[in-house]
């Protein structure tokens, strides 16, 4: 059996961020690098919500907070109101996000299944509504706009090309990071628990640690992508932290796939898609995406990748078993 | 080993665990047995945390465990499996085994080591040629036969070198002679490690041929307890339970 090393993810990881680094020079095209941008924001934030969905068994509905109120927010706050360097306001935001999920966190993991889910759709709303209100800091419906962006280390984000390839490099940091963290250990107790919680225990693993430890490290990827989708608005608005972000995050994983790692990323690249054709030819493109998404998810009933990730199991499985069968015939 | 004293257990107002003290010495091989509702799997709760019982006290290597979380149990060495066999139906075999021994060796944590490490994945591999459950290491526990699934439930339990090991019936479900393959099995890995071993069971015969000491359970209650020899000709069991056994086969 092909052995899924280290070296083959860094590999790959090497050659998708030259791909993605050449795009500006193959196409100059300047819809598309901002696609992609928007793809590394948006993906960053299905990728992490998978964490928690697809490898947990547990299905947050108020992901978008962390994209959000713990993610644009307060890095646009920050870099307005403190004379900060981007790296220690992209370090300060995440730490802030790693707290608020621990808080959070630590009371709905206790809860599964709905119960689960709709806590963390309360807590969005609750921090929602509360960030709304608070006009002077929030800027309310407004949001804020105008971000300093002082440039560090010779990199001057408030150049166009620059940007992009920092939101790449960040993007794919970020991915390889989590690759790292379901590949590991501790990524197959968390399979563990989404498969079985009550036998995981009776194998003496902490379930409640480990979600809560999961709940914390997607919180702060979902932040992640939050501070890039405000360096590339230059600003952070309501919608970011409102509870459709978190849909439309589920809608990603479901369309791309949850089984495979990357499906949310093909998720999101969908959605994007989606989103600027629907967008292209109507006002009403609520209405036509909801309608396609239906489609797509009653007619498929999984991810595109999840399609692939079945038939190679199934291939690999039925291989196995008449294996078996002729070992003991 | 194991003890358990004047345990206590009710849901409302009926008792499920009247009282009973049991005692498990190191390295026995004991079956417990009692008609349905007689506080078996119960007792299993108890003693693994599952439940918490009104009072009594449960010793395991002489140290009270009552009040610990499961997990806190499986650390001081008492494994179980379970009556339908609890398994994790999307890993392999092979991954779930692994997995199993990651956390006996108290890695589960571990975020920035590749699953599997050489040296659990060794372990698992050990543990699964024990249990004749090498050739199917990279099937899907759900793909697994019935019987394959049982044996993989308790070898879950046994990766994690468990000093006590309770298997909550483990040829349920199961045709005349899988019961023996599996039994047969069960006796042989406590023969090899010198565990502890305590197993419900309803088939009387596999009862009486491998257990050093039976348990007889009822009402909640210890109704009786010796050799196999002295269950069998117990006049109170043969009331409460040997006798209407014939019926209930």
């Amino acid at each position: 059996m092909q052995k899924n090393t280290l070296a083959r993810d860094l590999i790959a990881a090497a050659v998708a961020l030259a791909l993605l680094l050449s795009v500006p020079m193959l196409t100059g095209s300047k819809a598309t690098t901002n696609f992609i941008i928007y793809v590394s924001a948006n993906g960053l934030l299905a990728m992490s919500l998978n964490l928690l969905v697809g490898y947990t068994g547990l299905v947050s509905f108020g992901h978008a907070l962390f994209f959000g109120a713990a993610g644009a927010y307060p890095f646009v706050m920050l870099m307005q109101n403190l004379p900060l360097s981007v790296p220690s306001g992209i370090l300060l935001t995440l730490g802030f996000a790693g707290v608020l999920a621990l808080l959070i966190g630590a009371i709905c993991v206790r809860l599964t299944e709905i119960y689960f889910s709709f806590l963390t759709l309360a807590f969005q709303m609750l921090i929602y509504s509360l960030m709304m209100n608070m006009i002077e800091y929030t800027g309310g419906d407004n949001g804020l706009s105008g971000i300093p962006r002082p440039p560090f280390f010779g990199i001057n984000l408030a150049d166009g090309g620059t940007f992009y390839a920092f939101a790449c490099i960040v993007f794919v940091i970020a991915i390889v990071i989590m690759r790292v963290i379901v590949m590991s250990p501790f990524g197959f107790t968390l399979r563990l628990i989404r498969d079985n919680a009550q036998r995981a225990t009776f194998l003496g693993v902490n379930v409640v640690r480990m979600k809560l430890v999961c709940f914390v490290l997607a919180g702060m990827f979902g932040s992640l992508g939050g501070i890039i989708m405000a360096l590339f608005s230059q600003g952070a608005y309501p919608s970011f932290a409102f509870w459709t972000n978190s849909g439309d995050a589920i809608f990603m994983i479901m369309l791309g796939g949850l089984n495979v790692f990357l499906g949310p990323v093909l998720g999101a690249v969908i959605l994007q898609l989606l989103n600027d054709v629907v967008t292209h030819y109507t006002k009403h493109y609520g209405l036509f995406l909801g309608l396609l998404i239906l489609l797509i998810v009653l007619g498929f009933r999984k991810g595109l990748l999840d399609f692939v990730f079945d038939w190679r199991q199934s291939r690999e499985q039925s291989a196995l078993s008449a294996e078996r069968k002729k070992a003991q015939s | 080993m194991l003890k358990v004293e004047n345990l206590v257990k009710s849901f409302g107002g009926v008792a499920a665990t009247r009282d009973v003290t049991l005692d498990f010495p190191d390295g026995s091989l004991t079956a417990v047995i009692g008609p349905n509702g007689a506080g078996k799997t119960t007792l299993f709760n108890l003693i693994t945390g599952h439940l918490k019982p009104d009072s009594g006290k449960i010793l395991l290597d002489g140290q009270d465990i009552v009040g610990l979380s499961p997990t806190q149990i499986v650390h001081r060495g008492l494994g179980r499996a379970f009556q339908v066999a609890s398994i994790f139906p999307s890993l392999t075999v092979l991954e779930a085994m692994t997995a199993a021994v990651t956390s006996h060796r108290g890695e589960s944590a571990n975020m920035w080591r590749r699953f599997p490490t050489a040296a659990a994945e060794k372990r698992a591999k050990e543990h699964l040629e024990l249990l004749g459950l090498a050739g199917v290491g990279g099937l899907l526990s759900r793909n697994l036969s019935h019987g394959d699934q049982k044996l993989l439930d308790i070898g879950l339990a046994l990766a994690l070198e468990p000093k006590v090991l309770l298997l909550d019936e483990p040829t349920a479900g199961m045709g005349p002679e899988e019961r023996w393959a599996m039994i047969e099995k069960v006796q042989a890995l406590w023969r090899l490690g010198g565990m502890t071993l305590v197993f419900i069971e309803h088939d009387m015969d596999i009862v009486f041929k491998i257990a050093q000491t039976v348990r007889v359970l009822r009402y909640g209650a210890v109704l009786a307890e010796g050799t196999p020899e002295d269950i069998r000709t117990n006049e109170a069991v043969i009331d409460a339970y040997l006798g209407r056994a014939e019926e209930h086969a």
